[in-house]
């Protein structure tokens, strides 16, 4: 059903990951496919990193970790961003079409106040309204 | 291994642990409502915003007097204080240009350049003197020229000798000494973010006098001044850029210009603003930027070519011959008795430039990794500098020639400095189309300053981040907006006034932590020249 599964991942965060993580490995191991993890960064200095190299190292890292702990192949992709905070979306669709996913794993909020008063948009919602692949958001 | 290179190694790793600080990106950041911002930054700058705009509304005399005080007393206290570090930065520049450390790349020897020349120029106007080009270009040299406020060095008005003293001392003001400033602060933040691993906020320049204390007070406290000096800044230039735009529009189709035009502009402006903001650099701010520089050539080019070729070949030797005739002179506070010039506009003009110049060089900062040191100040100090003298020579020797020749209204000297561009453009043929170009142009670089202040307001209110949601930009772009129109339809002219004169202020402390900055980024540069020399031993 599926070969390739898009993982985006925010690697400040991963604790909070967890769930999403084990779906995306079950997912993985049922249909025999692929995981590619993406992470869109900026070129400033981040707590995870201080120049893009050494951030994409951190997310190969990842990457393997997962994959050995998964036992499924896993791949990394660092988008490299002018503007990370305004082109994450775009950059995450541009991703599904340039790592041939076929199906995006990702975490998401559950709707609150924060969505109500509009201060913060769901990513996950956007990618659903605007790829073709399928999306599978995890909370 | 031999000795010499177990020496080499541990020099690099003694090197290398002077920048190895144990604060994380972030750490002090609190993430409520989906929203990253700074503890206290965000939360002190945006109580002291609020503060500031309330006491200008209920007390707006009170507080125009008292900072209009506060103003007035640094321009003639601090004057050489000011002027001269002026001339400290333009020199300071200088040096590093011809150094060994401008060899320095900015993100890395293997970084690249994330922006094109063209489109990186263009940015480098975008963010805050544009404007001001559009202005002051034809009305500053007029103004000195039929003495409307002070003459530079007391030149007679009219005189032979006040053709290239207007023309000299408007390029002064806006030429390498403004750029070196915001260069120094632009170069500051980008090295300590792109070579050292800092956070992209002001305080980060400090990392080598402070060491690690830069995350505490001290670095809270400069944070948050150029957070204020910033949204004041940018707030209070709307506002009165929506007041000129709507007596420019007013003078171009015959009505009388009142509040309503002016809040309509200024939730144009924002509004527009909203929308780059959203796009991101390369689809808002760097956009803009490309095609305001396309239609200020366009206008640039139409001003020579139907002001006269021949007359504006002459007037640009004459703003060269001016600008290197005067420099020199009125870089000097020395025995000054111009005081009107001296302090109005060059103290004046020195107090602005710096006060922006967390803004202008942060923005132009966040744009410029992958060029060496050296190609950085060229750019930054020559080429816009360059441009500038075209600029004046057109537009400001073109407004010299029709009042020499007593065309139009600019003969009869200046009244509204805030029309003198568009009865320059009078003269002119075509003036309906060419006026409005200005107006759009005006426009434009608002909402660019906008959109590139909010980035910039953003990323230092979250601690250096620059993936915060860009629902924090939007809050920040907003609030300029709101600041003006609020300003504007309740304190009037004189709640403007005094925010202004309020953010012209803070031109002062920045006098010195800008001083300061280049003493850093002095020790920063040799440090990373040091490490690279020791890399390739």
């Amino acid at each position: 059903m599926f070969k390739r599964i898009m993982v985006p991942v925010v690697l400040e965060h991963t604790e909070r990951m967890q769930r999403t993580l084990q779906v995306a490995a079950d997912l993985a191991r049922q249909y025999e496919a692929s995981i590619i993890f993406v992470a869109v960064t900026g070129k400033v200095p981040s707590a995870i990193a201080s120049t893009p190299e050494e951030f994409a190292a951190e997310l190969d890292l990842f990457a393997r970790e997962q994959g050995d702990r998964a036992g499924v192949p896993t791949d990394a992709l660092a988008v490299l961003s002018n503007d990370p905070g305004a082109e994450l979306e775009k950059q995450l669709l541009e991703a599904v079409r340039s790592t041939e996913a076929d199906l995006v794993v990702m975490g998401s909020h559950p709707p609150g106040v924060a969505d109500a008063l509009h201060l913060i948009g769901s990513h996950s919602a956007w990618l659903v309204r605007h790829t073709e692949v399928s999306v599978f958001a995890v909370r | 291994m031999d000795e010499s290179s177990i020496d080499a190694q541990e020099l690099i790793a003694e090197l290398e642990e002077v920048y190895e600080t144990e604060y994380e990106i972030g750490q002090d950041n609190i993430e409520r409502l989906g929203l990253d911002m700074h503890n206290p930054v965000f939360f002190v700058s945006a109580g002291l915003i609020v503060l500031f705009v309330v006491a200008s509304l209920l007390f707006p005399d009170a507080a125009k007097s008292g900072l209009e005080a506060t103003k007035a007393w640094i321009q003639v206290t601090f004057d050489w204080v000011l002027l001269s570090a002026g001339n400290v930065f333009v020199l300071f520049c200088l040096a590093l240009i011809v150094l060994p450390v401008g060899r320095i790349r900015i993100g890395g020897d293997d970084a690249t350049p994330d922006f094109s020349l063209m489109s990186w120029f263009a940015m480098l106007f975008a963010a805050g003197i544009g404007i001001g080009l559009m202005f002051w270009g034809v009305a500053e040299p007029a103004a000195y020229y039929t003495d409307w406020h002070g003459t530079p060095l007391e030149t007679a008005a009219y005189s032979d000798q006040a053709r290239p003293a207007a023309l000299g001392a408007t390029m002064y003001h806006w030429g390498l000494h403004p750029w070196a400033i915001y260069a120094v602060v632009a170069l500051a933040l980008a090295f300590f973010a792109y070579n050292k691993g800092l956070p992209l906020t002001i305080r980060s320049t400090f990392y080598p006098l402070l060491g690690d204390r830069i995350w505490g007070p001290a670095g809270n406290v400069v944070d948050v001044l150029a957070v204020l000096a910033t949204i004041f800044g940018l707030a209070t230039s709307l506002g009165f850029g929506a007041q000129q735009a709507a007596a420019g529009l007013g003078f171009l189709f015959a009505f009388t210009d009142g509040l309503t035009t002016q809040l309509i502009i200024i939730a144009c402006v924002t509004g527009l603003a909203l929308i780059s903001v959203l796009r991101g650099i390369d689809g808002g701010v760097k956009l803009l930027s490309n095609i305001n520089m396309l239609l200020a050539l366009v206008l640039l080019l139409f001003v020579i070519i139907a002001g006269s070729f021949s007359s504006f070949l002459t007037n640009y030797i004459e703003t060269l011959k001016g600008y290197t005739q005067y420099i020199l002179p009125l870089s000097n506070p020395i025995g000054r008795s111009d005081d009107i010039f001296y302090h109005d506009w060059t103290i004046f003009y020195w107090a602005w430039w710096i006060s922006w110049s967390p803004f202008v060089g942060m923005f132009i900062a966040r744009v410029s990794r992958g060029r060496t040191v050296r190609q950085f100040l060229t750019a930054v100090l020559v080429v816009p500098t360059l441009v500038t003298t075209i600029w004046m020579a057109a537009f400001g020797g073109g407004g010299l020639d029709q009042i020499d020749e007593g065309i139009g209204k600019l003969a009869d000297g200046i009244g509204d400095e805030a029309l003198v561009l568009f009865q320059m453009l009078e003269n002119l043929p075509l003036s309906a189309i060419t006026s409005m170009l200005g107006i759009c142009l005006v426009l434009v670089f608002f909402v660019t300053s906008s959109d590139s202040g909010s980035l910039v307001i953003d990323s230092i209110t979250s601690g250096g981040k620059t993936d915060a949601p860009v629902t924090q930009r939007v809050f920040w772009a907003t609030m300029q907006g709101v600041i003006a129109a609020v300003l504007l339809s309740l304190g009037g002219s004189a709640a403007l006034d005094a925010l202004q004169a309020g953010a012209v202020s803070t031109g002062l402390p920045f006098t010195f932590v800008l001083l300061a900055m280049c003493v850093s980024l002095a020790m920063g540069l040799r440090h990373e020249h040091q490490l690279n020399q020791a890399l390739q031993a």
